[in-house]
């Protein structure tokens, strides 16, 4: 049986569009995110409300290994998005991350073209804990002077890698954070140090 | 005292109901029906099914009905009822080669497989306004001639040529997505199937100027009339679950094969080149300023210098669409009042500055 | 066919992608019979498309349609409706949530373009001032009068958000007050004049003179989203330009008309530079209302339909207007107060009173301008 999509969809896509729209405009500020859903593990309820409201047909979505490894959540993504699944990270407009301690190296996904930035793959995490004023130092668009955020678990070296991914702007890829009931957006135009 | 001007709801509601009262014209006056436009002005119905990229005669009849005989506003009307439309897939390419043909005529062979029909046509009457019509008589009818024994056989000319090796050949399927621009921005240079799309929904007066600026000298491209059809063809889809082609239906449609300067090299025989023309129901003018244009947009991959507005693609697919073109035209008509304030103000202070420049200087001194 | 009534279906959310999956807004299986059963149809005009009407969903399985199944209005019902004005009064008007017109989707737009321009949406404000190429839609009001807006407008909009549509700063201006029908119509949402207590404000040509603040989004209809369309009219040149942060051109440009005029002579459009990189188009706003755009608390959206752009500028990101040393930006100054409500310091519209040069200058910013008079300010009321 396969679990539902969301029990109003235009209505909470929309919330989750604004949820993850204002956590992109306000880089590091968590915001809110409780869509509902009871998808298959290791797919979380967020990672699936993103999915679910920005993902279709139009749009590759690449899976990490523990996603990739249940069928499950592949029959769930393909049935409620319609998106074609990628092995190919690079080619991936939507990259789901459940394993976060795990994830490829950001310069492995598409950073975009100088001519269309736009064509970069957005990554989406599953993190266990997103807490605001500690942790990393956040400036740039969209933060007024500095910020601070607390994201567990990375992978080692994380920051170093942000710093690359912000050091080719406009090319990179962008980040949407998400954590149990909330999301927050770590855009390529942050740059981000050790706090 | 002034008080802010107010009213901008309680305006267009009236400006609504006249709308509707001078659509309506003299009550006195029997209404038209859709049916009525849908068959008596059948090319104007025409020209908004191939232009609103939708085919519907009746939609298309009661647009224009609604519009008050204004294509580009029934075009208007047609596309965005179109745009909520769901979609349920292409099409498997129409075979114009087995067209019930009303009409098909050739500039390029004096006879041919199939004759030359003449069909309904403006051609050769003399324009001479027919009274008669005012006084809404019978119509006479035509004549039913013997049909040729090969009448039923009616290739087309390109593949004929194209048989002798004369004329390139016609690009074949490979089976790629069909690419719709109402669906993608166009990111240039647009490869030529877009290009097509763009020029069947164009504007017809935009596309028969940008056609004859090509005669003209603008983009030469020498081009006979190789054919143009128009009449009936099958129209059938591959449902994914079913994997075989079912019937749609019919529709009406007027294509238009140019035969154009050759080409050839060091390497490869002289050649005739191709331009193409479609267009929904009777719509020959269009159907061959489409395919003059098509023609001349394909310079760059034949190898020809881009010199000409109709040779640019970016000008051409940029300018082409009457609802962008009237959209933006038309929006000058809406307020500017803040930026003109802003022009308004740089222009008096440039003044100012001028005059006071302009000033003698004893005089300047003398006001000091 | 003469004698009877046709009925066409109204036109409904139709599915966003070309590669249909069914889905959101597809309304395919929800029509039980053929919408042109009692056309008489004519010889060999077949109409064709509309006919096909599977009994069944066709194609894979989606999402359920967000579209109430109940009965849909004929078009003739539709245009009764059209004629219903909301009752709403002039200044300082708000008006409740409705339940919107049926037949439609939520906003009009169907759930797969709202992806669509939502993903593109994303994608501006991760690349400050770069402009996202997007499928703009083709609208139900003309290209140039707001269609981009609108779509992004009906892309974030939801149903607790308290829309203001204004035209040169005021709310009741004709397009400003058809825009706001077409949401509150189509989207049931609270509508509102006042600056603080909307959440989503869509304009034309200025920006609002009460500060924005943050959770509110400004979107901009947008004419020509290029900055760099009147030195370079080709797209593909202008991309490379942009893609090599290659400005150039455009410091020439103003300077020439600083070596022939003594200033900067573009008023309106002034060219920005977003967070040190890209420059943008701030739509046809008049230069006064660039030091607004720096550092703005609240998103800014920027929606270009006809040329199917979207951009963005995050809260709190610095927006430059170009200029140089010994030219710094300025913005216009007026002489006088507001003649209404006597605030200085904000942008006036000319009003002309009479035929013999008398003229007076009142707030482009109608809200603005009634929240002052209720405060108590007065102008002087007179003519200059």
């Amino acid at each position: 049986m396969l679990a539902p999509g969301f029990a109003d969809p235009v209505h909470d896509a929309q919330a989750t569009f604004r949820a993850v729209m204002d956590a992109l405009a306000r880089p590091g500020l968590p915001r809110p995110l409780t869509p509902g859903l009871t998808p298959p593990a290791p797919l979380t309820p967020e990672l699936a409300a993103v999915a679910l409201t920005l993902a279709d047909a139009d749009t590759p979505v690449w899976l990490d290994a523990g996603l990739a490894a249940s069928p499950a959540v592949a029959a769930y993504l393909r049935f409620h998005t319609g998106a074609p699944l990628t092995e190919d990270p690079a080619a991936a407009a939507f990259a789901l991350i459940s394993d976060p301690a795990r994830c490829p190296p950001l310069n492995a996904f598409a950073p975009g073209t100088p001519a269309y930035p736009d064509t970069s793959t957005t990554l989406v995490l599953a993190l266990d804990a997103i807490t605001a004023g500690e942790g990393l130092c956040l400036t740039g668009p969209g933060i007024r002077g500095t910020t601070r955020v607390a994201l567990a678990p990375l992978p080692e070296g994380f920051v170093a890698q942000l710093a690359g991914n912000r050091a080719d702007f406009p090319l990179g890829v962008d980040l949407i954070l998400t954590a149990p009931g909330r999301v927050a957006g770590l855009p390529r135009s942050t740059a981000v140090t050790e706090g | 005292m002034y008080v802010a001007v107010k009213g901008g709801e309680a305006a267009i509601d009236n400006a609504h109901r006249l709308l509707a009262e001078a659509r309506r014209g003299d009550t006195t006056v029997p209404e038209l029906s859709v049916a009525q436009i849908r068959e008596q002005m059948a090319l104007l119905v025409d020209r908004v099914m191939t232009e609103g990229s939708l085919y519907d005669p009746n939609l298309a009849a009661l647009a224009l009905k609604q519009a008050r005989g204004d294509v580009v506003e029934a075009v208007f009307l047609v596309r965005a009822y179109r745009t909520t439309l769901p979609r349920f897939g292409a099409s498997v390419p129409l075979e114009t080669g087995a067209m019930a043909v009303a009409r098909r005529v050739s500039a390029t062979f004096k006879d041919l497989p199939g004759g030359q029909v003449l069909g309904p046509t403006f051609d050769y009457t003399h324009r001479l306004i027919d009274f008669a019509l005012a006084a809404e008589g019978e119509i006479e009818t035509a004549a039913e001639a013997e049909p040729r024994a090969d009448a039923a056989i009616c290739p087309r000319v390109t593949d004929l040529l194209a048989q002798d090796g004369l004329i390139e050949a016609s690009p074949p399927d490979e089976g790629a997505p069909v690419g719709d621009l109402t669906r993608e921005p166009v990111d240039y240079p647009a490869d030529r199937a877009l290009r097509l799309q763009a020029l069947a929904r164009g504007d017809e007066g935009f596309v028969l100027g940008l056609a004859y600026s090509t005669q003209r000298g603008y983009g030469r491209t020498h081009p006979f009339v190789g054919e143009i059809r128009v009449g009936e063809v099958a129209v059938e889809l591959v449902p994914e679950e079913l994997g075989f082609a079912v019937p749609l239906g019919r529709m009406q449609l007027t294509e238009c094969q140019m035969v154009n300067q050759f080409k050839g090299s060091g390497a490869a025989p002289p050649q005739f080149t191709r331009g193409y023309g479609l267009s929904f129901g009777q719509s020959e003018r269009k159907a061959m300023a489409m395919a003059l244009v098509d023609r001349a947009l394909r310079a760059e991959e034949l190898g020809e210098p881009v010199v000409s507005p109709a040779q640019d693609q970016e000008f051409v697919l940029a300018h082409c669409d009457s609802l962008q073109a009237t959209g933006f035209v038309e929006h000058l008509k809406l307020p500017h009042y803040v930026d003109f304030q802003a022009e308004l103000e740089l222009v008096r202070r440039l003044r100012a500055e001028f005059e006071q420049r302009s000033e003698p200087v004893e005089m300047q001194e003398a006001a000091e | 066919m003469s004698g009877t009534h046709t009925v066409f279906p109204p036109p409904s959310a139709g599915e966003g992608t070309l590669r249909n999956r069914g889905g959101e807004g597809s309304d395919g299986a929800e029509r039980s019979s053929p919408p042109h059963e009692d056309r008489a149809l004519s010889g060999s005009r077949v109409p064709l498309l509309r006919d096909f009407v599977p009994a069944q969903p066709l194609l894979t399985q989606g999402p359920p349609s967000p579209i109430p199944s109940r009965a849909r209005p004929t078009w003739d019902e539709q245009d009764a409706n059209l004629g219903q004005a909301r009752d709403r009064s002039g200044g300082g008007s708000a008006a409740e949530p409705s339940a919107p017109q049926s037949g439609y989707n939520f906003a009009y737009l169907d759930e797969g373009t709202k992806r669509m321009i939502r993903r593109a949406i994303l994608k501006g404000i991760a690349v400050p001032g770069y402009q996202v190429p997007f499928a703009s839609r083709e609208m139900p009001m003309p290209y140039g009068w707001g269609t981009g807006g609108v779509q992004v407008t009906a892309a974030i909009l939801g149903r607790a958000d308290v829309l203001k549509v204004i035209d040169q700063g005021a709310d009741d201006t004709t397009n400003a007050v058809s825009i706001r029908r077409f949401f509150a119509k189509t989207s049931g949402v609270a509508t509102t004049t006042r600056t603080a207590e909307a959440t989503v404000i869509q304009t034309r040509h200025r920006i609002p003179e009460t500060p924005l603040t943050e959770g509110q989004t400004l979107v901009y209809q947008v004419p020509i989203p290029e900055p760099l369309r009147y030195l370079e009219p080709r797209e593909t040149e202008t991309r490379q330009l942009h893609a090599l942060a290659e400005y150039g051109a455009m410091h020439v440009k103003l300077y020439e008309d600083i070596s022939r005029h003594g200033h900067i002579a573009t008023t309106y459009a002034y060219p920005v530079e977003v967070a040190g990189r890209y420059v943008m188009d701030p739509s046809p706003t008049p230069k006064f209302d660039n030091p607004k755009m720096d550092g703005c608390p609240a998103l800014q959206l920027f929606g270009a339909g006809r040329e199917r752009r979207i951009y963005a500028v995050p809260p709190y990101t610095r927006v430059r207007s170009l200029d140089f040393e010994d030219h710094p930006f300025r913005v216009q100054e007026f002489t006088h107060p507001c003649a209404l409500c006597g605030a200085k310091g904000v942008y006036l519209d000319e009003v002309l009173l009479d035929d013999a040069g008398n003229r007076m200058f009142v707030c482009s910013d109608t809200d603005h301008c009634e929240g002052r008079r209720a405060d108590g300010h007065v102008g002087t009321g007179e003519a200059i």
